[in-house]
């Protein structure tokens, strides 16, 4: 332990490296972006991963036909691997075309036809290597050709080959492949023609080839065709859907269309892969501006310039100011500009943002236990960095999310549910005394925006100002929303039945239940404010705290009475949050994603309406008469929208929050010349309390060797 | 000698049984197998039947201890219990629920767990029994009383917070080391640093205290008064007589954790990000990965039967009045 402390001092030193530096020394001024991950990704297979741990990961690597635009908002979809945008073209059910303006319901099919960008090349890999007589090298394993193989890297050739249409194909079909449980199956399957018969066939094929036996087995899908995704040449592939569903261009930006070779499939399904750990779900393989060059999610991931990939130029573009804060400044440049991106795994916050404060990570968040430490607020109630942060040269980025986090009434439940005017009332009431403003203050250090329905800002949909405010909650003075005041809650209570909070026919106080996951002491005061909330009106809050697994199977069975429920757009569609109230999804019986169980057939039909047409005046009027219904009936307390709050080194450039795209890594640029000369003047070692602390040691067991000594030497008697 | 080690194993047999039994259930009275498709599927858009699916994909499909509507020795053998269970006593993990191959994540993870725990152990037991040696050797004064106040107040401290004040001094304020994070080979020398540092420090307190009752207790036995009597040295006391018996507690309490050392510990390595087996029994429980967690229960179980063999056997070697029948 000497020895290594010693060498801690004098290794270190030599190379006029911090001593707390977590990165290997001659990594110092390489351009290099440092980040963390808190949970390991669970699938980088990308017919797979759904969530955003794995895709800060496989974003990188693969690249479906679209991506959103870095810099203009609202979001807008902009060509990836595609030549074009694709224009959907309408077809009735004899495969006639329909012009643009067709009505959904005349419409039968839409076809995409995406043409890809030619010479875009695929990543090294070893299921691409071939021998000099144009044999794939490793399509043929035996278990002795694998002995000593553990990691793909231990496979020493690689190849490459162009990126064909074929390959979108490929994947699409892939959504259907029995083994591999895509989360979009299902809803794809009522999309893209043959995909739901596609995926019984390759049921049987597979059920075949292994024979009931557990194991992996080669499947060819292209020995399938689906009919809703055909390969027209080698650059050209369409997809066709059933009716209208203008949202599929959104999951065309999303990783679940990105291509996929046939070589790379075939290769990890062979004999003996899988027990090595060696599959597409651990190795992805891709065109995109990154590959995954160490994949260890116990410690860190590591992504490493693709040197194949095509050099695709910045934005040119952006919206405005975005010049005035240097954006612009490498518009039209090659990207990726980083060479390498080091993901280290920290579960701890502590820890994560005292090496963020050392220079040690490029970017983090901000948790509520280091708020205060990082921003204040001015008297205008502006958010700002304090000057600790300012000092280290350090940036705020804010950005309203495009999330959600509302309260659900059950709308089975007896008491709080059903569309009857009492319980409607009585949900109204509940919204106006649950003050939002106040939990953001408190909980939430003022990061978020009180809801005023379903639709967060920045999707189309919502409304700014005094048209955008819920009139059953809010009163617009002095320019800005008001709260209600209280009397009209209790007003709105007796109404339904409650006066002063107990029930008129039996006199009872009023007892209502929320069921919540149980987080321990955490929560404690979030629940206790909670309480205070509804005895604003002399409600009676019991709180039923269960663990995940219970409160799930509460949700399922429809037992729960008010919870809180979140959702994180998929794509900057108000269809995306809208179906969240639509009667069909409903939780209970459905599964589906409508988890107050909210059922309004006016809704539900303008919601069919909605889901096909084109944002437009047309389209804003129907979501706005939809708004109207939810706000009325109040199956949630709207909740808010959290504000992200991110900081930035001052090394560290091109940094515009972006809540749609996942692919940002290949925009990002650093400065590790200045991250070196800072971190380096941030984390001088401090060695005289250690050495103090040792002298002290010493000099008290100084009198302890001499008592020891005198009593050695004394006379027995 | 061989004849009880047999034995011994024998008895461990139904042990693991049990141990596997008592697993089975507690995991499964709080995770249903639906539970566990939806934490490995996602929140989603998961559908009911990709939930079914993935459970008899994994063989969570079946009965967990008796399947009722088979025949024969097939209502035992056609269960969940059965068919998770029987692999692990040849020590095959089989694979976790997301896919991985346990074995070989085992046989990756417990290194860096020993590589803190090895040196904490070592380190530790030379600081504890030097102010234990020391404490005892002043026995009755101001340093016996000093010390043992000093004990109980660090064993009073919560670990973790040497853990978050050791990162706290000494990363974040005297720069010395890193505060987290983990690296191979000789690389991994200064995250180790820290842990260890902590560990010992933290184990001070009761390692003290417990080896000072042991050096007292043979301090005030016969064959030292004896051995003073005769005219040795304190030196020679403490060091030829007491520190050599008092030793015999000690060392066989060594060897019965010596096999726990390979699981890592829970909070050092998740609050160092240090990729041990910890970390990896805790990453299963929270993600609901029942085939980790019955394969590090079970590997536990193992390890401290092990444990308390070798305790056994130590007894012989270090005391030749001890026979194992």
């Amino acid at each position: 332990m000497l020895f290594v402390l010693g060498a801690q001092i004098v290794v270190p030193a030599c190379t006029e490296v911090p001593w707390n530096n977590p990165y290997p020394a001659t990594d110092a001024e390489q351009n290099i972006l440092y980040d963390s991950f808190s949970e390991r990704p669970n699938h980088l297979d990308p017919v797979r991963a759904y969530s955003a741990n794995e895709y800060v990961f496989i974003a990188q690597i693969y690249e479906p036909p679209l991506q959103y635009h870095f810099l203009k908002r609202p979001y807008q979809l902009v060509p990836l691997t595609a030549t074009t945008m694709p224009r959907p073209v309408y077809l009735d059910g004899a495969g006639r075309q329909w012009p643009d303006s067709a009505l959904p319901e005349d419409i039968a099919y839409t076809v995409y036809r995406i043409t890809l960008q030619p010479g875009i090349e695929y990543q090294p890999h070893p299921a691409f290597a071939k021998s000099g007589d144009g044999k794939f090298v490793y399509h043929d394993l035996t278990e002795s050709d694998l002995r000593g193989v553990h990691t793909l890297a231990d496979f020493k050739h690689t190849g490459t080959r162009e990126l064909v249409a074929e390959d979108y194909v490929y994947q699409i079909k892939r959504l259907a492949h029995p083994e591999l449980h895509s989360p979009i199956a299902g809803l794809m399957g009522k999309y893209i023609e043959g995909l739901t018969q596609l995926s019984e066939t390759l049921r049987e094929a597979y059920n075949k080839l292994t024979n009931g036996a557990d194991r992996d087995v080669y499947l060819d899908l292209s020995e399938y065709s689906l009919e809703g995704a055909q390969a027209i040449d080698r650059y050209t592939y369409e997809v066709t859907i059933k009716g209208k569903y203008p949202q599929f261009m959104y999951w065309l930006a999303m990783p679940f269309f990105a291509p996929m070779p046939w070589e790379a499939d075939k290769f990890y399904t062979q004999p003996g892969m899988v027990e090595r750990n060696i599959t597409l779900d651990w190795y992805p393989v891709g065109t995109g501006p990154y590959m995954l060059e160490e994949n260890n999610p116990n410690r860190r991931m590591v992504l490493a310039r693709n040197p194949n990939f095509r050099g695709e130029p910045y934005p040119t573009e952006g919206e405005a100011g975005d010049e005035s804060q240097g954006l612009l400044a490498d518009a039209g440049k090659p990207m990726p500009f980083i060479d390498r991106a080091v993901y280290s795994l920290e579960k701890e916050t502590i820890p994560y943002w005292n090496k963020f404060l050392q220079g040690y990570y490029d970017a983090s968040g901000i948790s509520s236990d280091n708020f205060d430490q990082a921003i204040q607020f001015s008297t205008q109630g502006e958010a700002q960095l304090t000057d600790a942060m300012k000092e280290k040269g350090i940036q705020l980025q804010t950005a309203v999310t495009t999330s959600s986090f509302y309260m659900g009434f059950n709308m089975g439940d007896d008491v709080v549910g059903g569309r009857s005017e009492r319980a409607r009332k009585l949900r109204q009431a509940i919204s106006m005394v649950v003050d939002y403003e106040e939990f953001i203050s408190i909980f939430r250090n003022g990061r978020g925006i009180a809801a005023q329905g379903p639709i967060p800002p920045g999707i189309f949909g919502y409304r700014q100002n005094e048209a955008g405010i819920n009139p059953y909650v809010y009163d617009w003075v002095d320019g800005k929303p008001r709260r209600k005041p209280i009397e009209a809650a209790r007003k709105l209570l007796a109404e339904a039945g409650y006066p002063g909070g107990r029930d008129e026919k039996t006199g009872k106080s009023l007892i209502l239940y929320f069921d919540t996951l149980d987080r321990g002491p955490d929560t404690k005061a979030q629940i206790n404010w909670l309480r205070k909330q509804f005895s604003k009106l002399s409600i009676q809050l019991v709180i039923r705290a269960t663990d995940y697994n219970r409160f799930q199977q509460k949700m399922r069975d429809g037992t729960e009475q008010i919870f809180q429920w979140g959702w994180n757009a998929d794509y900057p569609d108000p269809e995306n949050f809208l179906f969240l109230l639509y009667g069909p999804n409903a939780k209970v019986g459905k599964g589906g994603e409508n988890a107050a169980n909210y059922e309004n057939s006016e809704f539900d039909r303008l919601f069919v309406q909605v889901k096909d047409m084109d944002s437009g005046p047309e389209r804003q009027a129907v979501i706005d008469e939809m708004v109207e219904i939810v706000r009325r009936d109040a199956p949630w307390l709207w909740g808010f929208h959290p504000v992200g709050f991110s900081l930035y080194q001052s090394w560290y450039s091109n940094a515009k929050p972006n809540l749609m795209a996942n692919n940002l890594l290949k925009y990002k640029r650093v400065d590790p010349t200045l991250r070196a000369k800072l971190r380096e003047a941030w984390n001088t070692p401090v060695i005289w309390p250690p050495v103090l602390l040792i002298i002290v040691l010493v000099v008290s067991v100084i009198p302890a060797i001499i008592t020891f000594r005198r009593r050695e030497k004394a006379a027995a008697l | 000698m061989i004849a009880y080690i047999v034995r011994r194993a024998a008895y461990a047999i139904p042990i693991l049984i049990g141990i596997n039994i008592l697993t089975f259930v507690l995991f499964f009275v709080v995770n249903s197998p639906d539970d566990m498709a939806r934490m490995h599927l996602g929140v989603k858009r998961v559908t009911p039947e990709a939930i079914e699916k993935w459970k008899h994909e994994r063989g969570y499909d079946r009965p967990l201890l008796w399947n009722l509507e088979a025949s024969g020795v097939e209502r035992l053998t056609d269960t969940m219990f059965f068919r998770k269970s029987v692999r692990l006593f040849v020590f095959d993990f089989g694979r976790s629920d997301s896919g991985r191959d346990i074995g070989y994540d085992i046989s990756q993870r417990m290194w860096p767990s020993l590589a803190i725990a090895i040196p904490s152990l070592l380190i530790g037991l030379l600081v504890n029994i030097t102010f234990a040696l020391l404490i005892a050797f002043f026995r009755g004064t101001y340093i016996d009383v000093g010390g043992v106040v000093l004990a109980v107040i660090l064993m009073s401290i919560s670990g973790l917070f040497y853990i978050i004040g050791g990162q706290f001094l000494v990363g974040k304020f005297l720069h010395l080391v890193p505060i987290s994070g983990y690296d191979t080979g000789l690389n991994a020398a200064k995250f180790i640093v820290l842990p260890v540092i902590i560990g010992v420090i933290g184990g001070i307190g009761a390692g003290t205290r417990w080896y000072r009752t042991v050096f007292l207790e043979e301090i005030g036995k016969d064959y030292i008064r004896t051995a003073r009597a005769k005219g040795l040295s304190e030196r020679s006391i403490l060091y030829k007589h007491v520190l050599r018996n008092g030793l015999i507690p000690i060392l066989t309490g060594v060897v019965a954790i010596l096999p726990l050392l390979f699981m890592g510990s829970l909070i050092v390595e998740s609050f160092f990000a240090v990729p041990g087996l910890g970390s990896y029994t805790i990453d299963a429980i929270n993600s609901q990965d029942f085939a980790i967690v019955r394969a590090m229960v079970f590997l536990g179980s193992v390890l401290y039967i092990i444990g308390l063999l070798l305790t056994d056997i130590s007894y012989t070697v270090v005391d030749p009045r001890v026979r194992l029948g």
